[in-house]
This record gives C-alpha cells, structure tokens and sequence, in this order.
C-alpha cells in the first residue's frame, strides 16, 4: 500500500509536532521558505520571529533551561547558518538540548559556492552534539525523530538538521516516532551498583565529607533535585554548587555553602580543598571550579557521578566513578544508603562543620553601601528580596562579566530550572534572547535578564522581538560604564591600563526602552533602588532598568588564576600580599 | 601526581562506524581539535549488509589521554564500538608499503637481496627501477624503507595499520 505522500516541509512540521513542539525561534530566508510556506498553513507549531540568528538560539537555550524540553530553531541556510554557530557552542558547552534546522541549497548545487551556500555540516561539526545533512525526503521523519534522540538523551546537547531546499519541497512519506530505532546511540542510564556501593561506604566512612553538585542535577529533570537534596540531608555533608548547578539544591538549606569556583565562596572552596571525600554530581571539574588542579583538594577520595564517559578522569583523576543518569544513581545511592545503614561519623561531621562555620563567619560576600554609590552587590540584593516578597515565580538569566558573578552570589535559588546563564562559553548577549526565550515558555512569571551595559549592546535587537510578542521581559542593567570583568583584569594583571574596556557613546536605556513602547527606569542613587525594582516588578510589560553602579566595585572572593582553593582573594587589599604566578598570568 | 601516569604509550583503538558521510571527519576533527596525535589511520567498509566502516588508529598518549579518546569516539552518535586492541588481549596487526627504489649495478642487487630478506615482491620493474610490496607491522616496514634510503628510495606508500584480535572474540556491534 502506497503511505500518503506529503511535502519535505510538511514532513519537518508533522515530525516536531509528534514530538511536542510547540514553539520554535527563527528567522527566514530563500532555502527554508518552503518550511515557512507550510508553517503559515499549520497552527500548532508557534513561530516566533527574533532579529537574528543568534538570538533565535540562544531563546531556544532560554526555553530549553527552563522547561526541561528541546529548544527548536529554525534558520536559513548560509549566513543564517552560521550566525547560529555561536549559539550552538554555547548550547553544547552548556549540555542544552536545541534542534537547529537550517535551510542548505539545493542537492544539486552543494559544492559549488551557490548563493549562500555555506559548509554548514562541516562548519558546525566540532559546535554541536550531532549533525545531519539530510539528501532524500524519505529520510527527514527518521532524521527528525533520531536528533530528538540525541539531542535529549545522554548528556544533551545541540544538534543540527541540514536541509536541502529540493529535500524540503519534493514528496515523501512520514514515519511515526515509534518506528524510528536509533541504531547505535544508547548511554548508559543506570549506575553500576558495585561502584554506588562503594560510594556510599567512602561518604559514610569520611571524616569531612563534601558534596558538589553542578548542571547536570538540572539536566537529569527536577526529580533528580529532590533526591540530592534528600542525599545531602541523610549525609548531613555540606553542599555547594557550581554556576550551572545553581537551583539543584535549595539555597536557604542550612547545608548550602554557596557556590564553588573562582568567584565562589571562601567557605566552598576552602572546604573543597580540605575534604577527605568529595562527590561530584553532574558536574565537570571545570578550570573555573578546579583552579590549580595540582593543588585541587588534594586529601580526597573523589567520587564522580557523570552521564558523560569522557567527563570521568578528564582534569581531575577521581577513584570511584560511576556512571549514569544523576537521579537514576541518587535513587541507588539513597537506596543503598537505608539498605547498609550507613552511619556518618557524627563527632568528626560535627568538628566538620565548626571549621565551615569558621569559614562562614568570613562573611566573604560582604560588602559597605553608603549613601552616594549604589553597589551593584546591594542592587541585586534588592532585586532578590523583592522579587521573592513579590512571589511571583522568578526566572533569572544574565550576561556575562562581573553581573552575572554578582548575580550567581547574591541572587538566591530554591528550585531548578530558574537560572539561565552561559556558562561554558561565557557568551555576552546569551541573556537578553535568553529570557526572551524563557518568557515564551512562561508567560506570567517574571523573567529577569541581569545585564552588563556592554553585554546588552550584543544583542539588543531583540528587544524589538519583545516588544513584537508583547513579551514582559524585564532588563535590569548593572551599568558601570565599563566591560567591568576586562577591566578588573587589567586591574589586577595588567597594571591598571585599561586598555578598550571603557564604552562611551552608550545608547539612554531610558529612551532605548521608550521607542520600543517599552517602561524605561533609571536608579543613580542607592536610595532609588528599591522603587525601581518594585515598580519593573509591578509593570505588566517589559521594562529596562538601567542602574547606574559603582564604576570600580570589582567581583570578590576570587581565586586568581593560577592558584590553589585555599588561596582566595577576599578583597581588593588582598591582592598586593599574593601577587599573580608567571604560570597564572596565560590562564584565561 | 606519579610518574607512571605521565608515560605515553603507543595504542592501536578500532573503531566500528556507520559509513556515512562526514563520520570520518568526526573522527578526524575530535583528533585535531582536542590536540590528540595520529600515527596511522585507516578506513574501509568492512560490513556491507549493516553498511558499516572499521576504522584503525594508532595514537600515543598517557594512560589518562588514551581513556579520554576511547571515551570521545565513544560518545559519537555513529560509532558502534570502540575497543583498544592494545589492552584488551592480544592483537595482530599488519600493514603494507609499497617502496620504489630508482638505481643501477650493485645498489639494485643490493635492493633485491634486502628485499628477498624481507619476503617484499616486485610488483613492478624497469631497467632502473623496483617497486616492492611489502607487508608486516610497522616496525618491519620501518626497517625495510630505512634499509632502502641509501639504495635509491624515492617513493613510499603505506596503507596505515589495519589490526584485529587474536583468538574467537570480535568487535560487536552493538546494535
Ligand atoms: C562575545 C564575547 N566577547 C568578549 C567576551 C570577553 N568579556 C568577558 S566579560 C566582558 C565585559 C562585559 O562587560 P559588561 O557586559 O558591561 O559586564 P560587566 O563586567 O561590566 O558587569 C568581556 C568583554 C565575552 N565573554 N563574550
Ligand atoms: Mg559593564
């Protein structure tokens, strides 16, 4: 029997449709307007339309992080393309599951420097998870279904679907989901319960034992939150968490230290260099995290719960790794837990815990606000507060520079799924179409991008997407006139020469909101803050807030590059007794 | 960190492959772009019916880099399976040079007798000429060409490692 023939774009749609898409970002152009053609025929698939590539991944990195579901992006081939290739690296260096559909000449023309043509498979090999270049309409369903696969399972990531233009418009037929079978891509959920055994003996066993939890909590789905925060409390360890972990355990529990890593806290990383047992979840042993890696907790036996075999030994050699899908293994381990009755050396956790206290009482994230000034360490704070007396459901993303480290410090998370912000790649303007993309997603809470003026320059042409979709997406600018993190760089490595990091001729946010039809607001002095906060959170459209902050306030504590855990800067006086290694100074 | 860890050794990894476009790219791309050495690699179809490729590769790195590469290739969506015949038992490996020598008198009787040595073939000659197929390990082939350099060698094509384990196990598809 002859299956009912239908176009190639036809084929893309019913296929993301079967999947659950509801929404994909995207931009159009000459080899995917068949793909648009039938998009404007259909009504269960939800076009939004941003200002430029770029902007359409990292909104469907935004929706991605923050419902747990794929991000669909939809592009034209050439420059469309690779306006995209940045987005796919921040996708895959981050484990953000994102399809990209991008539009390719037509079959018989690949190869010979059509009209933009561009080498998309080849450019985008090393920047996604998984590409496909797509030759026969035949295939499309099957392609379509088995880059969901990949895209989700596994550690996830971004994978690209390439499309022919003839592929697109010539007949074929559909295959369902579950006649597709994905041949040879199938990681290992399940922990080895040997090793998991193991595991819980060394933490039950370990005088200072210390857990740290990273992204891949999220990743594995809420579930798996609530089974670290059900470990952590059986452990009695402390916690903490890295940057893309921040969520994975609540921040007001007793047992959180804050977050890990070069701009972490003195407690964290201090008990990470002194702990007789660490258990790594979901998270990498990055350079941000590890700092001087032959430094690196050195008196630990390191157990290592990753979905990704090459993240196991890759920086940091660990004794016993086990891998798995996190809330699969957290199952186990809680399970083997009650089963051993495994008891926690009480009298040694306590005197654990006195030395963390010691630590704690630092207070490394204090900071003076004085009448004249606002500290952006105090705007943010006030954000926090409010937000939460507010109880509106509250995402937060940021750019990247000095914000985004004094948002990851001093704004403060429950739950998952409510902190956007590009870790691996450290993209500016990640957070404007980030929280675009969140917003979509979720479109009665409040979705705050906290920026760096320089940063929003990057991709502000998205504002007028916001504003097109009606989208509620607040901005809330930490304005010090400077790329603050270049420049306390150059602060503390370079002599003070602040070569380039000093933007004049910045755009009125004010105004820039206000030819948007947008709510524009400004705070210059400390006593400001709160009611521009309250009114951006009480305005039922977007608003940019432009908080002009102290030009010189620079992010602490800090691990220089270079050195060891336990070689923190706390502050900006610190830095002259501990001057930066030759070795450090190449280390970015 | 002890000074065990830090020695590189050579390892041949086979690796079963859909044969697809651009998998050899991947596989090539992973080597470059995370800065692991190649020494030889090869590549054919090896299963027309499943449609699949085998490729061999000797590479050299310390304990921690070889588990790293076997982990990347691994987590590439068309590889099947990756197996490192240099620990997992024992392997035989094999590879074949063609080697042209260009001369004339006692330098060409020379060539012949080496070569004779060597179980190498002629496989083409000219009144001044020879082109020797030969075929061993790596080490073998070495020595021959090495052998050869001051008899004329002019030309040397070598196909690259192709490697199998010995005994009754095979690579599994994992299907
Ligand atoms: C696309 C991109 N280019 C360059 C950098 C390097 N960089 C990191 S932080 C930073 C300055 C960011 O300035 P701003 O957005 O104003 O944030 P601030 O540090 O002042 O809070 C720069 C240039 C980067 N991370 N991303
Ligand atoms: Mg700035």
């Amino acid at each position: 029997m002859a299956r009912e023939q239908m176009t190639g774009s036809e084929i893309v749609l019913k296929a993301l449709t079967e999947q659950g898409v509801t929404e994909i970002f995207g931009y159009p152009g000459g080899a995917v307007l068949p793909i648009y053609d039938a998009i404007f025929q259909q009504n269960r698939i939800r076009h939004i339309l941003v200002r430029q590539e770029g902007g359409a991944v990292h909104a469907a990195e935004g929706y991605a992080r923050s419902t747990g579901k794929v991000g669909v992006v939809l592009v034209t081939s050439g420059p469309g393309a690779t306006n995209a290739v940045t987005g796919l690296t921040d996708a895959l260096m981050d484990s953000i599951p994102v399809i990209c559909l991008t539009g390719q000449v037509p079959t018989h023309l690949i190869g010979n420097d059509a009209f933009q043509e561009a080498d998309t498979t080849g450019i985008t090999r090393p920047c996604t998870k998984h590409n496909y270049l797509v030759k026969d309409t035949e295939d499309l369903a099957r392609v379509v279904h088995e880059a969901f696969h990949v895209a989700t399972s596994g550690r996830p990531g971004p994978v690209v679907i390439d499309l022919p233009k003839d592929v697109l418009m010539a007949l074929g037929s559909y295959t369902a989901k579950s006649k597709v079978k994905v041949k040879s891509y199938a990681p290992q959920v399940k922990g080895d319960l040997g090793a998991v055994k193991r595991a819980v003996e060394a933490i039950a066993k370990a005088k200072k034992p210390l857990i740290y939890a990273g992204g891949g909590v999220i990743n594995s789905g809420p579930a798996a939150s609530q089974l670290l925060t059900q470990f952590v409390k059986m452990t009695g360890a402390p916690c903490t968490l890295t940057l893309m972990g921040l969520g994975a355990f609540p921040a007001s529990d007793k047992q959180y230290m804050g977050m890990v890593g070069m701009h972490g806290t003195y407690e964290s990383n201090m008990a990470m260099h002194d702990c007789d047992a660490m258990v790594c979840i979901g998270a990498r042993f990055d350079d941000r995290v590890t700092g001087l890696l032959s430094k690196f907790a050195p008196n630990s036996t390191k157990i290592h719960v990753d979905i990704d075999p090459s993240s196991i030994n890759k920086n940091v050699p660990v004794d016993i790794p086990i891998i798995g899908d996190i809330a699969h293994v957290l199952e186990d381990m809680i399970k083997i837990w009650r089963s051993t009755q495994a008891k926690v050396d009480a009298k040694a956790l306590k005197s654990w815990w006195t030395e963390i206290d010691a630590w704690r009482s630092i207070e490394c994230l204090k900071y003076t606000q004085d009448k004249k000034t606002i500290k952006p360490q105090y705007a943010i704070e006030r954000l926090y507060e409010l937000s939460k007396k507010s109880k509106k459901d509250t995402f937060i993303t940021t750019e990247v520079g000095q914000h985004q480290m004094w948002a990851a410090q001093y704004f403060h998370f429950e739950k998952p799924n409510r902190w956007m912000t590009s870790g691996g790649l450290g993209t500016m303007g990640y957070g404007l179409p980030a929280a675009m993309g969140v917003q979509v997603a979720h479109p009665d809470a409040l979705v705050v991008d906290i920026a760096g003026e320089a940063s929003y320059l990057m991709n502000m042409q998205e504002l007028s997407t916001i504003a097109q979709y009606r989208l509620p997406v607040k901005s809330f600018i930490l304005n010090n006139f400077y790329m603050g993190m270049v420049r306390q760089w150059q602060e503390l490595l370079h002599g003070g020469r602040y070569a380039e990091s000093y933007m004049s001729s910045l755009p009125d946010f004010v105004k820039l909101a206000e030819t948007f039809g947008m709510v524009g607001l400004r705070a210059t002095k400390p006593s400001e803050v709160d009611d521009v906060i309250n009114e951006m959170i009480n305005t039922d459209q977007a608003v940019i807030v432009d908080v002009h902050v102290d030009q010189k306030e620079n992010v602490f504590p800090m691990i220089p590059s270079g050195a060891a855990h336990n070689e923190m800067l706390l502050g900006p006086d610190d830095k002259t007794e501990k001057p930066v290694s030759e070795e450090g100074m190449v280390l970015v | 960190m002890n000074a065990e860890i830090q020695v590189e050794n050579s390892h041949t990894i086979a690796v079963l492959v859909d044969n697809e476009p651009g998998v050899l790219a991947r596989v090539i791309g992973l080597f470059s772009g995370r800065g692991y050495n190649i020494e030889s690699l090869t590549v054919a179809e090896t299963d027309n019916v499943n449609n699949m490729s085998r490729i061999t590769i000797v590479t050299t790195g310390t304990p921690m880099i070889i588990e790293q590469i076997k982990a990347q290739l691994g987590r590439l969506v068309p590889v099947h399976n990756v197996t490192d015949l240099t620990t997992e038992g024992a392997s035989v490996e094999r590879e074949l040079a063609l080697v042209k020598v260009v001369g004339e008198g006692e330098k060409r009787v020379e060539s012949l007798r080496i070569a004779d040595i060597f179980r190498a073939r002629v496989v083409d000659s000219t009144n001044s000429s020879f082109v020797f197929e030969i075929v061993g390990d790596t080490g073998k082939l070495d020595a021959f060409i090495r052998l050869m350099e001051p008899l004329g060698l002019t030309d040397v094509s070598r196909t690259g490692v192709a490697a199998i384990s010995r005994g009754v196990t095979a690579l599994d598809a994992a299907y």
